[in-house]
Formats: C-alpha cells, sequence, structure tokens
C-alpha cells in the first residue's frame, strides 16, 4: 500500500508541477525582460508629454498661419520658415546667439575648470567654499539681470564709475555691439559658472588618488599633473559640461530679454537680440505670429541638435587620439 | 516706449506682487438669504492707485464680496499674462487691467468677454474713450484713466538759463506749436547750463504721434507708417531738435532714471501718470513743477481699461464691482493716490478733483491743470486710431530714433531700417 501510494504522489505532484513552474517562471521572465522598462517608463512617460508633444506639436504650428487665442489655423505649408529665412533680424539674432554662447561658454568651463582644481586641493571649510560657488546659482535670473543691468548702466553704472578711476573712457555698454554681449555673457557666467565647477569637482574627486601620487613620485609638478592627469581623467565630466552648456547657452532669454527694460528687448538696433528673444518679440509683438515664432522655434532646435553633434564629434575625436597615444 | 510705459513706478511693488485683501471677521452667517461668499480677483499693473483701503471700503458695504488685488510689475508683464491666459482658456482674474494701447488687440476677441454696458454706465466717458472699450456692438472695457499730456520743467533749470521759472510764465512761454517748444529750447541751450532741454527723441516722437488721426495705420487697420509723410517729418523734425537739444537718455533705461535724478534734462512730456514715476526716479529733487501748455494745444498718451473675462464665474458680481471701481468718487481717490486722471465726465466737475495740489510738484495745481489739458485735447478734435500693430511699429521707430541718438547711424540710414523693419511686421 505505502510502496503503491509512493509513485501516486508525484505523479500527481508531476502533473500539477510543471504547471506551477512554467507559470512562475514565465512571470519571473517577464520580470526579467520588462520590469527594467518599467522603471524607466515614468521618464520616457514625462518626456513625451512635456518634451516630444510639444515639440512636434509646435512643428505643426510652424506649419500654420495660427492664432493663439481662438486656436485657429490655416495651413500655409513652410511659408513661414520662408518668411524667417528672409528676416534681416533673424540673421543678426542667429549671429548674437554664437557671439553670446561662445562668450560666456568658453571663458565658463575654463573658469569652472579652474575654481573646480582649487576646490579639489587641501582647503580648510571645504563645505563652505562648496557653498560659496553654488550661491550664484540660486539666485533668481531675473534678479540677477535687474542688478547687472543697473551695474552696466552707461552713465551711472558701477562698472563705467570704476573704470574712471584707471583711466578707461566710459563704455557703452547699451550701445556698442560686443560690449553689450559681453555684459550679458557676463551674467550668464555669473549664474552658471559655479554649477559647473561643483559638476567637474565631483569628476575629479573620482580621480584614483594614486595616480597622483605615482606622478608625483616621477617629479611631475602641480600643472602638469592637472593636464596630464586631471584632464584625460575628466573628459566624460568635460563632454557633460560642454553639451549642457552648449543647450542653456544657445536659449538664454532671461538676461538679453531683461538688460534693457525700454522698448522691445534686444536693442535699438538688435545688439543683443537673441533667437529666444527674437521669437518671443514675433509670437507676442507681431499679429497671429505665432506660426513664424513656431518656425523660429524649430530652427533653434535644429541649431542645437547640429551643434550638439559637432561637439560630440570634436570630442569623441580627440578621446580617439588620447586613447591611441596613451596605448 | 509705448510697450513699456509707466515700468518704472511697479519697481517698488514688484515685491509685492499680490496684495490681498482679507475679510476681517468673516461674520458667520450672510446677511441676506440669497447671498453668497464671493471673492473677486482684480489684475492690475504698475500702480493703479487702488489702495487697500479703498477696496476694504467695497467689502464694507457688500460684505459678501472680498476683492483680492495682484499687481503685475509692467504693462508688458499684464500684456503677456493676459494673452497667454486667454490662450489657455483659464487663469485670468475675475478683472483684467488693459492698457489702451494694446487695447486693440484684446479687441480682436469680444467673444470672450463680458459686455459691460449698462443703463448705469452709458454716456460716462468721452466718446473716444467708450470707443476705445467696444468691440463691434459690445461693450467690453470701461475706462479708468486718460492722459492728457503737460510739460513737467526743472524750475531751477529755467532759473539758471535765465528764463522765467513760475509756472504761469513758463506756461505762457511754452504755449505755441512744437517749433515754439525747440525754439526755446534752442534758448534754454544757449545760456549752457550743462543740462538739455528734453529727454529723449523717442519720448518728445511719442508728443507727435498722438496728435494725429491716422498716423501708422488707416482705420480698416493697413499700415500706412511707411508711406505717410507725416510720421517722415516728425521722425526728421524730433531728430534735428535731438542733436542739439536732447539729453539722448532712453525712456524707461536706468540711465534715463539717474538723468532724472542728476538734473540731466530741464522739460519732459509729462501725462497725467507720470508724475509718479518722476517722482519715484527724483524723489529728491524739490523744483519740479508743471507748466499748463503743451506743443499744438492737447495731446494724450496712455489710459486704461477693466475687462472681465468669461472665463470668470462671478460675471455678475464683478460687473456690479467695475462699475462702482470706475465710477467719479474712486477715480479721484486714484488720481490722490497714483495720478491716474479720472477718465469720467462727471468726475471733471467735482470739487475733490479740481482742488487737488501735488506737493511734490512744487503744489502744482494739479486737479485744474490736467482738466484745462483734458479739454485741450478734446478741443483738438483729433482722436489718435490705434490699431493691432501699433505697438509693433512704434517699437520700430522707436529703434529708429535711438540709434540715431546713440550715434550708430545717420538719420537717413536709420529710417531706411526703420521701414525694412516695418514691412516685416505684415
Amino acid at each position: 500500500m505505502t510502496t503503491s501510494s509512493l509513485p501516486t504522489a508525484p505523479a500527481a505532484a508531476s502533473e500539477r508541477s510543471p504547471r506551477r513552474i512554467a507559470f512562475s517562471s514565465r512571470l519571473s521572465r517577464w520580470d526579467l525582460k520588462l520590469s527594467p522598462y518599467l522603471y524607466i517608463s515614468p521618464f520616457f512617460i514625462l518626456f513625451a508629454l512635456v518634451g516630444l508633444f510639444p515639440l512636434v506639436y509646435t512643428g505643426y504650428i510652424a506649419l500654420l498661419k495660427f492664432d493663439p487665442i481662438l486656436h485657429t489655423g490655416t495651413f500655409v505649408g513652410f511659408d513661414n520658415f520662408v518668411w524667417v529665412f528672409q528676416q534681416r533680424q533673424f540673421w543678426i539674432a542667429l549671429r548674437n546667439t554664437l557671439t553670446i554662447f561662445l562668450l560666456s561658454a568658453v571663458p565658463q568651463i575654463v573658469v569652472a575648470l579652474a575654481i573646480a582644481a582649487v576646490l579639489d586641493s587641501n582647503l580648510k571649510a571645504k563645505t563652505f567654499w562648496r557653498m560659496g560657488v553654488l550661491l550664484p546659482y540660486i539666485v533668481m535670473p531675473v534678479a540677477v539681470a535687474l542688478i547687472f543691468s543697473k551695474l552696466f548702466s552707461d552713465d551711472y553704472g558701477l562698472v563705467n564709475h570704476l573704470l574712471s578711476f584707471i583711466g578707461i573712457a566710459p563704455i557703452h555698454w547699451h550701445t556698442d555691439t560686443i560690449p553689450a554681449q559681453i555684459a550679458i555673457a557676463t551674467m550668464v557666467n555669473f549664474r552658471w559658472t559655479g554649477y559647473n565647477a561643483l559638476i567637474l569637482l565631483a569628476g575629479m574627486q573620482a580621480i584614483p588618488r594614486d595616480l597622483y601620487e605615482q606622478a608625483s613620485i616621477d617629479g611631475a609638478g602641480r600643472f602638469r599633473r592637472f593636464f596630464s592627469i586631471t584632464i584625460p581623467q575628466l573628459r566624460p565630466t568635460l563632454i557633460f559640461v560642454i553639451i549642457t552648456a552648449t543647450i542653456g547657452g544657445l536659449q538664454i532669454f532671461d538676461e538679453p530679454q531683461l538688460y534693457d527694460t525700454g522698448g522691445l528687448a534686444g536693442g535699438s538696433n538688435q545688439q543683443w537680440l537673441t533667437l529666444t528673444v527674437y521669437l518671443h518679440n514675433v509670437g507676442w509683438f507681431q499679429d497671429g505670429s505665432f506660426g513664424r515664432a513656431a518656425a523660429v522655434a524649430w530652427l533653434l532646435f535644429l541649431l542645437i541638435v547640429l551643434i550638439g553633434l559637432i561637439n560630440l564629434a570634436v570630442t569623441r575625436r580627440i578621446s580617439n587620439n588620447e586613447n591611441r597615444r596613451t596605448s | 516706449m509705448n510697450l513699456s510705459r509707466r515700468t518704472r513706478v511697479g519697481a517698488v511693488l514688484a515685491t509685492a506682487a499680490t496684495i490681498a485683501l482679507i475679510a476681517t471677521g468673516c461674520s458667520a452667517g450672510g446677511s441676506s438669504s440669497g447671498d453668497q461668499k464671493v471673492t473677486l480677483t482684480l489684475a492690475t499693473f504698475n500702480n493703479f492707485g487702488y489702495t487697500d483701503a479703498l477696496l476694504a471700503s467695497y467689502h464694507k458695504a457688500h460684505p459678501n464680496i472680498t476683492i483680492v488685488q495682484k499687481v503685475a510689475k509692467t504693462s508688458d508683464d499684464a500684456q503677456t499674462n493676459l494673452f497667454t491666459k486667454l490662450a489657455a482658456g483659464n487663469g485670468l482674474s475675475d478683472i483684467e487691467a488693459v492698457d489702451g494701447d494694446w487695447m486693440p488687440k484684446v479687441r480682436q476677441y469680444p467673444q470672450l468677454f463680458t459686455d459691460l454696458a449698462s443703463a448705469d454706465n452709458k454716456g460716462r466717458y468721452a466718446a473716444y474713450k467708450t470707443a476705445g472699450g467696444t468691440a463691434g456692438t459690445k461693450l467690453i472695457g470701461l475706462g479708468t484713466d486718460v492722459g492728457p499730456e503737460a510739460i513737467c520743467y526743472r524750475a531751477d533749470l529755467f532759473k539758471a538759463a535765465g528764463l522765467p521759472s513760475d509756472p504761469a510764465a513758463v506756461s505762457k512761454l511754452l504755449t505755441g506749436d512744437w517749433s515754439n517748444y525747440y525754439k526755446v529750447g534752442a534758448q534754454f541751450e544757449a545760456a549752457k547750463t550743462g543740462a538739455a532741454w528734453f529727454d529723449s527723441a523717442g519720448a518728445t516722437f511719442q508728443g507727435l504721434a498722438n496728435q494725429y488721426k491716422n498716423f501708422f495705420e488707416k482705420d480698416d487697420g493697413t499700415t500706412v507708417a511707411t508711406t505717410n509723410p507725416d510720421v517722415k517729418s516728425a521722425f526728421d523734425s524730433v531728430l534735428a531738435a535731438s542733436a542739439t537739444q536732447s539729453a539722448h537718455l532712453q525712456e524707461w533705461t536706468d540711465d534715463w532714471a539717474g538723468g532724472m535724478a542728476g538734473g540731466k534734462f530741464a522739460t519732459m512730456l509729462c501725462p497725467p501718470w507720470m508724475m509718479g514715476v518722476i517722482q519715484g526716479d527724483s524723489p529728491k529733487v524739490t523744483d519740479w513743477n508743471i507748466a499748463n501748455a503743451f506743443p499744438n494745444g492737447g495731446g494724450n498718451w496712455g489710459g486704461s481699461y477693466l475687462l472681465v473675462p468669461t472665463q470668470g464665474k462671478h460675471a455678475a458680481e464683478a460687473k456690479a464691482f467695475v462699475d462702482w471701481l470706475t465710477a467719479p468718487d474712486q477715480q479721484i481717490s486714484a488720481f490722490k493716490t497714483a495720478g491716474n486722471f479720472p477718465s469720467q465726465l462727471a468726475a471733471y466737475k467735482s470739487s475733490a478733483l479740481t482742488g487737488a495740489t501735488n506737493a511734490f510738484f512744487s503744489n502744482a495745481p494739479i486737479g485744474t491743470l490736467f482738466t484745462d489739458r483734458a479739454k485741450a485735447f478734446a478741443d483738438t478734435g483729433v482722436i489718435p486710431f490705434k490699431g493691432i500693430k501699433y505697438g509693433a511699429i512704434m517699437g520700430a521707430v522707436q529703434n529708429g530714433l535711438t540709434r540715431v541718438e546713440q550715434g550708430q547711424q545717420s538719420a537717413a540710414d536709420s529710417w531706411t531700417q526703420v521701414v525694412s523693419d516695418i514691412k516685416a511686421l505684415s
């Protein structure tokens, strides 16, 4: 009895168990396959909602003569883009965007790198200094713009006043193109240098310390160590900082918009009219021009993609060269 | 400059973006059975002169209604806010203030605003003010203030130049046309006081632009700015005078404010709301005064409206409140607070208005003075037409004037660029 009952039990079990194993294994297979996607899906759902949809919808509006209030539009094809390409102000805005970007991004990253290097050395009250460089970042950009535009006033500004002490004639900050753009780049740098310095600092701290020790034993000086160890080791962080600075730098709006409170933003001769300010002017201060503003927005998007790709190609090339040299 | 007139008054107010009037006590149980508790939001910009006390007095008379005022810093901010939220379909206040210069853009959408016409407010305003608030057959905006222009001047600089400095004599001196204004300016400049005659070509051009019926646009909205000989001759005549008589300080800039305090110019065109701007920018100057005169008679610069968007839930209550807020007594109260000159005809007869003086402007009798200026404007019989592109065209012209004053371009080159900028607006 006992022996005969024995085979039946496994038989019954084997009858049920394959199904159970199959289900749980299927579950775990799903788990393995699907859950990573599930975990990252909030980002993509949000991105689709606030990134992709506006992008596509803006592209759609760029093909219409669109009334933003009544949400009605008539299809005009690529007329808006044609119009934009014919505008003198668009090309000036494009030029200004690129020059202000260069005037801000390049010094910003160089200075941020220097600050990060100093913060990485043995300082007393480390946290204090690190928080200190981040301070400008938490100031509202609008407040920064208002304060700096007072500092850079042509007649009553502090900067011209200080320059007069060292015998430099007053600079026309609101008239001449390059000084105006330098003033705006200064605001941008004031805000972003500390932020970038902290990100670079984080990258520097991840560099293995024994590399430095070996180098100093080999007799490498401070600068040699910085250029031969820190910079190459920092490359991934630098690429990140450069790309975010590019995206941000091409979209600056608050600073040029508030640089002068008189009239349409951008200066009497469009000295500091950037693409974002131009699209704002076209969209809000010209009747029914949302379609044209959307066209400008898309062109700006394409410009950022283009410059991002150039960035990527250049940095990749450099890193390949470096690899070949080190190997 | 048009788009951002009055920008400066609000600088201090900017920090206090929202002024909330809290119903004190919140007495339990409404006084009458059908009355619901209603909170009305009122959005204004800069300084409309609607003090907490004024708004509280409405709550006192109507205990079930509480008013909360939101103050935007500039006219531009208010404009962006209004159009963004009109586009979104919600988020607007129950009552929205609209600047007369961008009212034409709002008038394109009468279906989005409540009709405010009633037997009560019929014939309360001069015809042009009513027309400005009317879209099609609908009265969508009730006028708050108007901007009859006078000339503000610095008595000390006049004295230094050997010109008469008391208001009666200055008024006589400045009565005449624009060439008279520039002629006195030339006398002033000849005395070499170190100050200029007026602040900027742009500000002076505003005065001229507001004296033509169809300066930039025809009644049907067609742009004529580039072909209208009046525009070109105003552009040239202002720049000719500016070469020797202007301080070259573009309006609303920090340097303009500094120049006002530092005595860089002796006169400026002065609608009543400009008094608050001047006082705010040059609080320590004791020599400001106002002349009861304006080149070519009269002119009007600025003036706003209150509108009730249909997206609000309390249209009836809002309508009654706007009616009250734009009534003569409340307009006079706002005039005393912020210098916004009443738009209602009945207010001009009130002794509270005619007796008003301004201590900062050497006790100028601003009540009677601006009543005279309003009459002078009415006498010209010219009501400037401002279409939907007015602000954008004015912006292009102002930039052109500034380019010449900054020495970047000759008047002829600048005009060529103005023409191309205006053509780009079509």
